[in-house]
């Protein structure tokens, strides 16, 4: 058999480079894996939290959205009159409206009786608030005043009530100081704004909150025919209301609130420092293994010029060292991320999760990693004279 | 003794040196290592060179192995003319050059296979199973067919100097260079080794030339080169 393809293979220097060092393969490998888990971790953390940011939000069965131009964020939402939304009925394309007010209260801890502040929406409870289908028989045991739906996915802190609701006890406590009662179960999850979540019917919410005017609403949802075009609509709107609101489509509206954390705050920013920090560590730790492995040997690869390699051959070494330990570092570091995001979600409820552009992300990364620090290490090669071995 | 192709030999010599002179240092420092040296080796003839040390035989050698530059006078190896070469030029005469170090240097990453391997893998045109099937060959030759999957850790210093001549046979080199090949090794491996070298070399038609300090082994070359102060005395 001769096939010309195969002539070229040669000796695998660099597997049996790293492989026959298996004490500094090992220490090359676990700052690899390092790296790779710090930008795992905190690449995951900055999208979880962008993600986390929209967990109500990406609920909502709204093709547009009406919110005040004053409004920042989630956590920092203005009113605006709720004759806007009505207005709106004006537009032919527009089937229906579900105003929402939404404020963050404070809950006692049934059991501990500690208060900590949940997200509360209100709603009239015939209304369409959420595409889930579920919500509207909930709904119901609203129209009595003094319930609430419970987020079963909200944080412990207040209070074990999901438990206590499916053995059947009657929870009541404390809402900004009032009695209610929880009637139902939701599932709706934290945000990095809210770390638990509460709806009720408008009239329940405007008891709880009396200063607020009974006109006024933070979030208009606006539902189209179908096949009406949501930016077309958008523009006729805004271009017919006054100034005291904006529209959005459901995707600027989400795009807002991440946009609120990506930047009005340093979180996105914190996170993405992190990443480069583990890059960094990454680069220095791959640079000094290979750059000691190159010093090593260059007796060796000196011989090997002398035998006539080409430097360009040595070069090649170097450069399937760097990236034989990008593939081997990154698998394990693979692994450790999808354990960790499955830790991270089960213990803070945070939606964080591998996806394949993170995955791809971080495998260049580590890729880039290694081949800048090979490249580097290569320079050390120029220094093997095969004169000087003799 | 009789070499088939002597008509051959005499017209076109493995080596050629024509007033050869090598400098190192700079300014005032500047020192004459080679003084205008001239000789000639034939394909086949097995050539030594001795000398007091620092007489310069080492940076001979690396001359005419082309790891260094020729700075004046000629120096032709198997047809390279090496005064002015390219970078290029010299690493592909490298491939047809097999050289034997003082220490061994073997990777001591690789088994003795896999080191002679390094030899035979310099060789185009074949494929990888044929290549290591020459490396086979060459360990066999120096009789080292049990050790094949040692690392040199592993083996004696006879051994590793054995291991050593295989791979620079494996790329059937024309002309074979060793500095003090037996140096490290105790008289009777020395011995052993040096006369395994001139019979594969003449097995294979390929010139030798080899640096010694080791007068009892002078008896293997046709020719015995002294050199003095960067100069080759008249051939004995
Ligand atoms: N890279 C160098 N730079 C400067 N001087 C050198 C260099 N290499 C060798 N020399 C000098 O050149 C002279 C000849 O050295 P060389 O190594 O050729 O001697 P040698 O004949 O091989 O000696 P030995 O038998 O001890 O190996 C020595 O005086 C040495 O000090
Ligand atoms: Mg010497």
């Amino acid at each position: 058999m001769n096939f010309g393809w195969i002539d070229k293979r040669r000796i695998p220097l660099a597997w049996l480079l790293l492989t026959r060092q298996p004490f500094r393969l090992f220490v090359a490998l676990a700052g690899i894996c390092f790296a790779g888990i710090l930008m795992f971790m905190q690449l995951g953390f900055r999208d979880g939290l962008f993600d986390a940011s929209i967990t109500v939000h990406k609920l909502f069965d709204a093709d547009l959205v009406l919110i005040s131009p004053r409004s920042k964020s989630s956590i920092s939402m203005a009113g605006f009159p709720r004759r806007r939304l009505v207005q709106v009925m004006a537009h032919e394309d527009v089937v229906g409206i579900t105003p929402v007010n939404w404020n963050f209260l404070l809950w006692r801890n049934p059991k501990t009786l500690s208060t900590r502040s949940i997200l509360a929406l209100g709603f009239e409870p015939n209304d369409r608030l959420f595409t889930d289908s579920n919500l509207s028989r909930k709904a119901k045991t609203l129209t009595q005043y003094g319930r609430v739906l419970f987020d079963e996915r909200s944080r412990k802190e207040f209070g074990p009530i999901a438990k206590w609701f499916r053995e059947g006890k009657r929870i009541e406590t404390e809402l900004a100081g009032k009695r209610i009662r929880v009637t139902g179960l939701i599932s709706l999850g934290p945000s990095f704004g809210a770390d638990g979540n509460l709806i009720t019917s408008r009239e329940t919410y405007l008891d709880l909150m009396p200063n607020n005017p009974p006109g006024s609403i933070e979030i208009g949802l606006i539902r189209l025919k179908v096949g009406a075009n949501p930016y077309m609509v958008r523009q006729i709107l805004s271009r017919s209301l006054p100034k005291d609101v904006k529209v959005l489509t459901l995707k600027d509206f989400l795009e807002f609130e991440k946009n609120y954390w990506r930047s009005s705050t340093s979180i996105g920013f914190i996170f993405s420092l992190g990443a480069a920090m583990g890059f960094v560590v990454g680069c220095v730790i791959v640079y000094q293994i290979l750059y000691s492995d190159v010093s090593d040997h260059l007796p060796e690869y000196a011989t090997l010029i002398a035998m006539g390699y080409k430097l360009k051959n040595l070069f090649g070494v170097v450069a399937r060292e760097g990236f034989l330990l990008a593939v081997m570092g990154y698998l394990p570091a693979y692994a450790a991320g999808q354990g960790l995001y499955a830790l991270v979600r089960s213990s803070t409820n945070l939606p964080v999760a591998m996806n394949a552009s993170r995955a791809l992300f971080v495998f260049f990364m580590i890729l880039f990693m290694c081949m800048i620090s090979a490249l580097l290490a290569m320079r050390r090669l120029v220094d093997a004279d095969p004169a000087e071995i003799f | 003794m009789k070499n088939p192709t002597s008509q051959n030999s005499l017209l076109f010599p493995s080596v050629s040196i024509k007033s050869l002179s090598h400098y190192f240092g700079k300014g005032t420092n500047k020192r004459r290592i080679l003084d205008s040296i001239s000789m000639k080796i034939y394909p086949g003839e097995v050539v030594i060179l001795t000398g007091p040390s620092g007489c310069g035989k080492t940076t001979l050698l690396t001359l005419i192995g082309a790891l260094r530059k020729v700075q004046s006078g000629d120096l032709n190896v198997l047809g390279t003319e090496l005064q002015g070469s390219r970078r290029r030029e010299r690493q592909k005469l490298r491939c047809q050059i097999g050289m034997i170090f003082q220490g061994h240097n073997l990777l001591a990453f690789l088994t003795s296979e896999q080191n002679v391997q390094m030899g035979s893998d310099l060789l185009n045109g074949y494929s990888y199973s044929e290549r290591r099937a020459q490396a086979r060959q060459c360990l066999r030759d120096v009789g080292l067919e049990d050790e094949l999957n040692k690392l040199p850790h592993d083996l004696s210093g006879g051994q590793k100097q054995r291991v050593a001549i295989a791979r620079a046979l494996a790329a059937r080199p024309q002309l074979l260079l060793a500095d003090e090949p037996t140096a490290a090794l105790d008289s009777s491996t020395g011995r052993e080794v040096v006369n395994l070298l001139k019979k594969l070399s003449k097995e294979k038609a390929c010139a030798v030339l080899m640096v010694t300090h080791d007068p009892r082994i002078l008896d293997v070359a046709d020719r015995v080169l002294k050199m003095e102060d960067g100069r080759i005395n008249p051939a004995i």
